[in-house]
């Protein structure tokens, strides 16, 4: 990056230090904080989609959808995490290949399992072998997104469907004493009174979400815990900028990072308190009103 | 680097027509150096990456390289996701069971001892290694406390820290470490494992007979045994 650091050898103090920082590895180390970033903003909404429909479905009147609701919520919440963030991207790999397998090569004969090996034909390989590497590594970003958005959404079902029992009943019966429909209650009562109750435990996923990026390392994508833990491993001469173990201060760095994202998200939601609580029967509500604001 | 990114590229458009299957997917640890290491370019790096690149332009095939953690190395391979293991995995039975091997290009190696003082006991104290390694399986044997890591850098810090009275592994990633001159040698040599290979799918004997052959043709010129005798000092190529 600086011309200086033509020969690292030669270099010292704070010009080593600038051109160790600025190598094309820390360059990676940097852009990884961007990818998580990026992971959460993707996730959260896919989540609470999923969360929404799950709720949704678990107060069905069909039977087989409540089923399907309450199902989905009890056995996710039910299994450790990680054995679903290690199952659901392996599963949905090898699921699409073997689907991708049945429809791209129908005239191949040999068994897809082999005693250990998982074998389909090059075609159906996702992503192609001849792809380059990034479509790789963007492949299992996007599997890691499904298998967090799949946990967090149960999650999310249960504190939605929650926050859509605590709407005041009065509220549901005044709107069918006006003769709409299920339906109509659900959209324009229900659903928009339902949030200020369901914020504080969705902003407790949120947290506990940013918490758990560093899974991400599990799932073999290069994030920040990855790279701080590259980078900071004692270096020998094999390596141009040689040290010894620096990994306290690369994950002190991140204990920093977690720490900023995490505020900054307090500090948001408590934001979006206040301003959904306008006009509501709580007492956050009833306090917005004292302040003179807007009802 | 960029003579090899040339050489791909050339590769590529020469190979214009050809088929998904010629792009091979090296898999390797990225982080045993010398064997394997990424670079301060963030490239994977190392007597394998040599080693690799030329085996690969022997057998006309076109190769990118990928990292993936050693615990997780066989059952990735085996599912698919790259398509061979260079990783300095030493040639052993029980590993033969699951996957193939090439032939070795580095002759049966030799694992040593690194602690803090000269008289830790190696057999009664707490020893560090890397886990699903030949040198965890000879310290189980041993009688030593056998602690386990996933890297090996880890099990260096565990001598380091005081957590380990000593770390075993293999003496050309070691040595490196005794540079500094906190860590020194003890102890005997160990001969261990049937030497290093590339490891390969049971199903995949095709490509495995194209990895031999450029082995073979790089064993029989003398150029593997320049490349050892580049990375690990004179006299280790002995082919």
């Amino acid at each position: 990056m600086f011309d200086f650091c033509a020969d690292p050898d030669l270099l010292e103090g704070g010009r080593w230090l600038a051109c160790y920082m600025s190598t094309p590895k820390h360059m990676m180390f940097y852009q990884s904080f961007g990818l998580v970033i990026l992971l959460m903003l993707i996730t959260a909404p896919i989540a609470l989609g999923a969360g929404f429909l799950g709720a949704l479905a678990s107060r069905s009147h069909l039977a087989p959808l409540r089923w399907l609701g309450k199902g989905y919520t009890s056995i996710v919440r039910g299994v450790p995490d990680i054995a679903f963030f290690l199952f659901v991207p392996l599963a949905l790999d090898q699921g699409l290949e073997y689907l991708r397998h049945k429809v791209k090569c129908p005239d191949w004969d040999a068994p897809i399992r082999q005693g250990s090996d998982f074998v389909v034909c090059a075609e159906a390989k996702l992503p192609l072998s001849s792809t380059p590497q990034a479509w790789h590594e963007l492949y299992g970003v996007a599997l890691a997104i499904v298998a967090f958005a799949f946990v967090f959404g149960a999650f999310a079902a249960f504190v939605l469907s929650g926050a859509m029992n605590a709407v005041p009943r009065a509220q549901l019966e005044t709107a069918e004493a006006y003769g709409m429909s299920r339906a109509q209650v659900t959209r324009r009562i229900l659903v928009p009174q339902m949030w200020i109750y369901a914020l504080p435990g969705l902003s407790n996923l949120w947290m506990i979400l940013i918490k758990a990026t560093p899974l991400l390392f599990l799932l073999g994508v290069e994030d920040v815990v990855y790279w701080a833990r590259e980078l900071g491993g004692s270096k020998t001469s094999a390596y141009s900028y040689p040290h010894p173990d620096w990994r306290l201060w690369y994950f002190l760095a991140l204990l920093v990072f977690y720490l900023g994202v995490t505020r900054l998200s307090e500090i948001a939601f408590g934001r979006l308190t206040r301003r959904l609580s306008r006009g509501q029967a709580t007492a956050q509500g009833m306090k917005e009103v004292h302040k003179g604001a807007p009802a | 680097m960029n003579k090899f990114i040339l050489s791909t590229a050339l590769l590529a458009l020469t190979a214009g027509g050809a088929l998904a299957q010629d792009v091979v997917r090296m898999g390797t640890e990225g982080a045993y150096p010398p064997y394997n290491f990424i670079d301060d370019n963030g490239e994977v790096a190392g007597f394998e990456r040599d080693l690799g690149d030329e085996i690969c332009a022997r057998a006309e095939l076109t190769c990118e390289w990928v990292t993936n953690d050693w615990d997780s190395i066989i059952p990735n391979l085996v599912s698919g996701n790259y398509d061979t293991i260079i990783a300095g995995m030493s040639i052993t039975d029980e590993r033969d069971e699951v996957i193939d091997f090439t032939q070795d290009y580095y002759p049966p190696t030799a694992s040593i001892y690194l602690a803090m003082d000269e008289g830790v006991d190696l057999t009664g104290g707490v020893v560090a290694a890397q886990a699903n390694t030949i040198q965890a399986g000879y310290v189980a044997e041993t009688g030593a406390t056998l602690l386990e890591f996933a890297t090996g850098e880890e099990t260096i810090a565990a001598v380091k820290n005081g957590e380990a009275d000593a770390v075993f592994a293999d003496m050309d990633f070691l040595l490196p470490f005794t540079e500094d001159g906190e860590l020194m040698a003890v102890g005997e040599e160990v001969p261990l494992g049937g030497g290093i290979g590339m490891g390969l799918r049971e199903s995949d004997s095709e490509l495995k007979d194209k990895f031999d052959a450029a082995i073979t043709s790089m064993k029989e010129d003398g150029s593997l045994n320049a490349l050892l005798d580049e990375y690990f000092g004179e006299g280790t190529g002995t082919y």
